[in-house]
C-alpha cells in the first residue's frame, strides 16, 4: 500500500476511535446541542415578541423573529461544536496513550484528522437536532433542495473550517481549562447579525458586528433558509471559511510536529 | 559479549541531551545485541526515560547517532518505528476503549488485517489472562492488569525491538514475577529488549548485560558478574553473645574488622563452601560459639557506592 493509502487507513482508525469516544463519553455531543437549544427557547420563546416588536426590519412583517433568529443559532451550533474540539485534542495530548502513537509508523496527520472528522460529524449530528427543535417552535423555512443542500453545505464547511484552529488551540494550550476557553467564540455571532441586525448597535460593536465573520456567514444561511437577499455575502463568507481552516490546519500541523515538548517536560519533571 | 554491527539490535552512539540548562544526558553509547536482554539501571534523574525517549524515536537528541533495528533515526524514523514497540513508564491505554479494543485499535495501527488482527488480540488476551476483563473499561483494572494490557498493545504488532521503561514500577512482588516471566518468553521468542529499571534484583534477574548511568553518564557496563567484581570480593559477617567470645575470634582470625556494638566481626570472604568450611573449623578449633553468620556477595548497590562514591538515592530498596 502506499502512504496515502495508509494516511487514509489510519486517519479512519482514529476516526473510529474518535466516535466510539463520544458514544461512550456523549457530553460533548449533547453540550453542543443543549447551548444552542437554551438560547433558542430563550430568545425565541421568552424575549422574541419584544425582540421582534423592537427591530425595524422584523417589525415591518418581512420576516418572523424565529426565522430570524435560527440561522444564527445554527452558526452557534457548528461553532460551539466545532471549538469543543479544542478540548477533546488537549485531553488527547496530556494522556499517555499519544505518546504511544507517536513511536508508532502510524501517519502523523492521522490523529488529528481522526479528531476533527469525529468532531464534524457529530457537530452536525447536533445541528440536525437543533434544526428539528426550531422546527418545532415555529421556524419556517422556504428554501428549496438545493438551498437546503447549500446551506448544509456552507454549515458544514463553517465546522470544518473553526475545528482545524480549534485542535489547534487544543494542542497550544497548557491544560483542559485554557483549552476549553475557546469555545466562548461561539457566541461571537451575538455580536454580529445573529440575535439583532447591527443597525440597531452603538457605533463601535456595530463595525465590529458587520465585519466580523460570522455576520456574513448567518446572512448567507438566511438567504439561502429564508430568501433574504444574500448579495455579496456569500463569497465573503466562502473566503473567511477557507481562509480560516487554511490557517487552522497549518498551525494544528506546526504544532503536532513540533517535538513533545510538554510530555517531557512532565517526564522531567517526573524524574527529578 | 562482541558482537559486530549487523548483530546490533541497538546501536547509540555520543548521544546528548539538555533540557534547557540542564545536561540529561552527556555523551551516552549503547551496543546491544540483538535477542538480549539490556538493562539500563541508575536512580531517578539518571536519564534512563530520555534515552529510551530519543532511541524510540519519541524525542530528538541533540548530538549523537542511533541506529535501531538497522536503521538510522535521522533518515529512516519510520522503518525503526515500524520495527519497535514500546512500553513506557505512564500508562497509556486508551482509557475509553475497552481492554479487547485497545488491542484492536492497535492491530488497526499496525496495518494488520482485520481477522489476524482480532486473532492476535484474543491470543494476547489469553496468554496476559485478561481474557475475562476483555470487554471491560481499563479504570477497573488493576495496576498489573493495566501493565499487562499496556505490554499486550505494544506486542500485537510483534516487534523485534522491544523498549520497556520501568516495566514493574510499582507492581506487588507477583504481578512483578508475571511479569519477568513475560519478558523472559519474549526474548526466547527471538525479541531484544531494552529495559530500565531502578531495581538491581531486576536487571540481575533479567538482563544479559548490565550499564549503570549516574547523572547522564554511563558509569559501568557488563554483565551481573563483571560489574560486581568490580567491587572485588564479598565478606561474612560473624555475630558473637558476648564481648568475650567476639574478642577472642577477633584475635584467632587476625585481620577481620571489627563492630564491637554490635558484636560482631567482618572478614573477607569470596562466599565459597571450601572458605567458609575453613572459617568454621578455625573457629571450632580455637572452640569459639558464633552467634550468627551471614554471607554477603556484593550486589550492583555496591558497584554504584563503589563507582560514585555515592549509594542511589532512591530506588535502593530491593522489591
Amino acid at each position: 500500500m502506499s502512504s496515502l493509502t495508509y494516511a487514509v487507513r489510519d486517519s479512519a482508525t482514529m476516526l473510529r476511535r474518535n466516535l466510539l469516544h463520544a458514544k461512550r463519553y456523549p457530553v460533548s455531543t449533547t453540550g453542543t446541542l443543549i447551548v444552542p437549544i437554551l438560547l433558542l427557547l430563550a430568545f425565541a420563546g421568552l424575549f422574541g415578541n419584544a425582540l421582534g416588536a423592537g427591530l425595524g426590519v422584523i417589525a415591518n412583517g418581512a420576516i418572523d423573529y424565529t426565522d430570524y433568529l435560527t440561522p444564527a443559532v445554527l452558526v452557534i451550533a457548528a461553532a460551539s461544536g466545532a471549538l469543543s474540539t479544542a478540548l477533546s485534542v488537549n485531553l488527547d495530548m496530556t494522556a499517555g496513550i499519544i505518546n504511544r502513537f507517536r513511536t508508532m509508523a502510524i501517519s502523523r496527520a492521522a490523529v488529528l484528522t481522526g479528531h476533527v472528522l469525529g468532531s464534524v460529524l457529530q457537530t452536525i449530528i447536533a445541528i440536525v437536532g437543533v434544526i428539528g427543535v426550531a422546527l418545532l417552535i415555529g421556524f419556517r423555512p422556504d428554501a428549496t433542495v438545493v438551498e437546503w443542500l447549500a446551506a448544509a453545505g456552507l454549515l458544514a464547511l463553517l465546522t470544518l473550517a473553526l475545528t482545524w484552529p480549534a485542535a489547534a488551540a487544543g494542542l497550544a494550550a497548557k491544560g483542559p481549562e485554557g483549552a476549553s476557553n475557546i469555545q466562548l467564540l461561539a457566541f461571537l455571532p451575538i455580536l454580529g447579525s445573529g440575535v439583532v441586525p447591527p443597525e440597531s448597535m452603538p457605533a463601535g460593536v456595530r463595525w465590529f458586528a458587520e465585519h466580523q465573520p460570522f455576520t456574513p456567514i448567518i446572512e448567507t444561511l438566511r438567504g439561502l433558509l429564508l430568501g433574504t437577499p444574500i448579495g455579496d455575502n456569500a463569497s465573503i463568507a466562502l473566503a473567511w471559511c477557507l481562509g480560516i481552516g487554511l490557517v487552522g490546519y497549518l498551525w494544528a500541523r506546526a504544532l503536532f510536529r513540533r517535538e513533545p515538548s510538554s510530555s517531557s517536560r512532565q517526564v522531567f519533571s517526573a524524574l527529578q | 559479549m562482541t558482537a559486530s554491527s549487523s548483530q546490533l539490535a541497538i546501536r547509540a552512539a555520543g548521544l546528548r541531551k539538555s533540557f534547557g540548562d540542564k545536561v540529561v544526558l552527556d555523551g551516552i553509547d549503547l551496543n546491544v545485541a540483538a535477542g538480549t536482554i539490556f538493562a539500563l539501571l541508575g536512580p531517578n534523574g539518571a536519564g534512563k526515560t530520555t534515552t529510551v525517549n530519543i532511541v524510540s524515536t519519541l524525542i530528538g537528541a541533540d548530538a549523537g547517532e542511533v541506529q535501531v533495528a538497522g536503521h538510522d533515526l535521522a533518515t529512516e524514523p519510520d522503518a525503526i518505528r515500524a520495527a519497535i514497540g514500546v512500553t513506557g513508564q505512564f500508562s497509556a491505554v486508551d482509557k475509553l476503549l475497552t481492554g479487547a479494543e485497545n488491542l484492536w485499535l492497535m492491530a488497526d495501527l499496525c496495518h494488520l488485517d482485520r481477522r489476524e488482527g482480532r486473532r492476535r488480540a484474543t491470543a494476547l488476551l489469553e496468554r496476559f489472562d485478561l481474557t475475562e476483563a476483555a470487554a471491560r473499561l481499563p479504570p477497573t483494572y488493576s495496576g498489573g492488569m493495566l501493565r499487562r494490557l499496556d505490554l499486550a498493545m505494544t506486542l500485537i504488532g510483534d516487534p523485534r525491538v522491544i523498549f520497556l521503561d520501568e516495566p514493574t514500577t510499582g507492581l506487588d512482588p507477583r504481578s512483578r514475577r508475571t511479569m519477568w516471566e513475560i519478558i523472559r518468553e519474549l526474548v526466547a521468542g527471538g525479541a531484544t529488549i531494552l529495559l530500565t529499571t531502578q531495581y538491581l534484583e531486576e536487571a540481575d534477574t533479567l538482563a544479559g548485560q548490565v550499564a549503570l548511568l549516574d547523572h547522564g553518564r554511563l558509569i559501568a557496563q557488563g554483565t551481573p558478574e563483571e560489574l560486581k567484581r568490580l567491587v572485588g570480593g564479598g565478606h561474612v559477617r560473624l555475630a558473637f553473645a558476648d564481648a568475650g567470645t567476639l574478642e577472642a575470634a577477633a584475635r584467632a582470625l587476625g585481620v577481620a574488622a571489627r563492630h564491637d556494638e554490635a558484636l560482631a566481626l567482618q572478614v573477607p570472604s569470596d562466599g565459597s563452601v571450601r572458605s567458609l568450611r575453613a572459617l568454621l573449623d578455625q573457629l571450632d578449633h580455637e572452640t569459639i560459639e558464633v552467634g550468627e553468620l551471614s554471607v554477603h556477595t556484593p550486589d550492583l548497590d555496591d558497584v554504584f557506592l563503589a563507582l560514585t562514591g555515592h549509594a542511589k538515592e532512591k530506588g535502593t530498596e530491593t522489591p
